[in-house]
């Protein structure tokens, strides 16, 4: 089913990809930072420490977003022993992993304003730590084994194990009393935020993306080189 | 279509996540109590015996509650069904307020009397500019 993965062909396509994407990023990022800083209006209670969700909230969307893809991937790659999903896994973490901290710092930031501290073992804060702590002992795994066949199941053995921290991430304002306030943003029912402020969110979180498809195909690239000089032209 | 090896993978992956959920839907479940964050002041009044340790204790201030003497602020917290009486000296932060929600962390006196030595302001989920909050008053 996935036999057919050819880095070469795979590479010409990626190599290609990062100029335009930088590209698309840096048009979105700024009308982004223009929306939220300048265009949207101040919060009717906090003012202008509204202004830090704008990047936090884009930022735990994205890391818990690249953490299910990566558990997706992984198990995939695992039941199908397919190299190329653990190589798009390896390649997604990192900045997985660093919108997951600027998440935490950029909370830290607007929780001392608002709440009047800067740290609460809540139980969405303490989870969103510990989600931080599976990304950095998936990426430390990476760097310890030097047999592929022990670093694929060991970091889908991490990823199965955090992958039960996401729902409880999400589900935690809800299911028990926290000091993070509930999630503003409903699909399905009304979102208790105001338009002038939920489109600089998307649009930030558009920009978050594109940052990450951006170190995922920097980093995808370096992977394929790395085999292609080991002069394997097929896995 | 696949082979047996790929679904017994399959398999295996599936029974470790189902097992991960149980154990961590006990774990969680027998550890409610320090999951919470702060309780209501219904959860208080149910309490059976008041210990002197350190706890939290979050709702709404009540409108009209707070009196300010000296360096002593005073305040009911409210659940809408039962409330508790708080006195703090020290610095609240800038979003408390009446009728908005808060977290006092200390000591019970009663069950109808809290000390508390730290106050965070809890946000609700509501965003909106200044002019949409006047217009909603309004109604």
């Amino acid at each position: 089913m996935f036999k057919l993965f050819e880095p070469n062909k795979i590479f010409k396509i990626t190599s290609k990809a990062p100029k335009y994407v930088l590209f698309l990023f840096i048009i979105v990022l700024t009308v982004g930072l223009v929306e939220a800083l300048f265009i949207s209006p101040e919060d009717y209670k906090q003012s202008d420490a509204v202004r830090i969700m704008y990047v936090h909230v884009p930022a735990a969307w994205i890391s818990l977003g690249i953490f299910s893809s990566i558990t997706f991937l992984s198990i995939c790659g695992f039941v199908f022993k397919n190299k190329n999903f653990f190589l798009i896994s390896k390649s997604l973490a990192p900045s997985g992993f660093v919108f997951n901290i600027i998440a935490l710092v950029t909370g830290s930031i607007w929780g001392k304003p608002t709440w009047g501290t800067w740290w609460a073992w809540d139980a969405r804060i303490t989870s969103m730590l510990i989600l931080a702590l599976f990304y950095a002992m998936y990426l430390i795994v990476w760097r310890i084994y030097d047999k592929e066949e022990k670093v694929y199941k060991i970091s889908t053995f991490i990823t199965i194990l955090g992958i039960i921290n996401v729902p409880i991430i999400k589900y935690s304002v809800d299911w028990w009393n926290t000091l993070h306030q509930p999630a503003s943003i409903n699909i399905l029912s009304k979102s208790s935020i105001h338009s002038s402020m939920l489109y600089p969110l998307l649009i930030m979180t558009a920009a978050f993306a594109l940052f990450s498809l951006l170190i995922f195909l920097m980093k995808y690239n370096t992977e394929l080189i790395k085999i292609k000089n080991k002069g394997l032209d097929r896995l | 279509m696949y082979g047996r090896k790929v679904k017994l993978r399959f398999l295996l992956i599936v029974t470790i996540l189902i097992a991960l959920i149980l154990i961590t839907f006990l774990i969680l479940k027998s550890l409610e109590e320090n999951v919470v964050y702060f309780q209501s002041p219904s959860e208080i009044k149910l309490l059976t015996e008041i210990d002197k340790s350190k706890i939290r204790v979050g709702g709404m201030v009540k409108k009209n509650s707070i009196s300010i003497n000296s360096n002593e602020v005073n305040f009911i917290i409210t659940d809408f069904k039962n409330e508790i009486n708080v006195t703090y000296s020290g610095a609240v932060p800038n979003l408390f307020a009446e009728g908005k929600g808060v977290v006092a962390e200390g000591f019970l006196k009663d069950r109808n009397f809290f000390s508390a030595t730290k106050i965070l302001a809890k946000h609700d989920e509501n965003y909106m500019p200044p002019e949409v909050k006047e217009a909603l008053g309004e109604k």
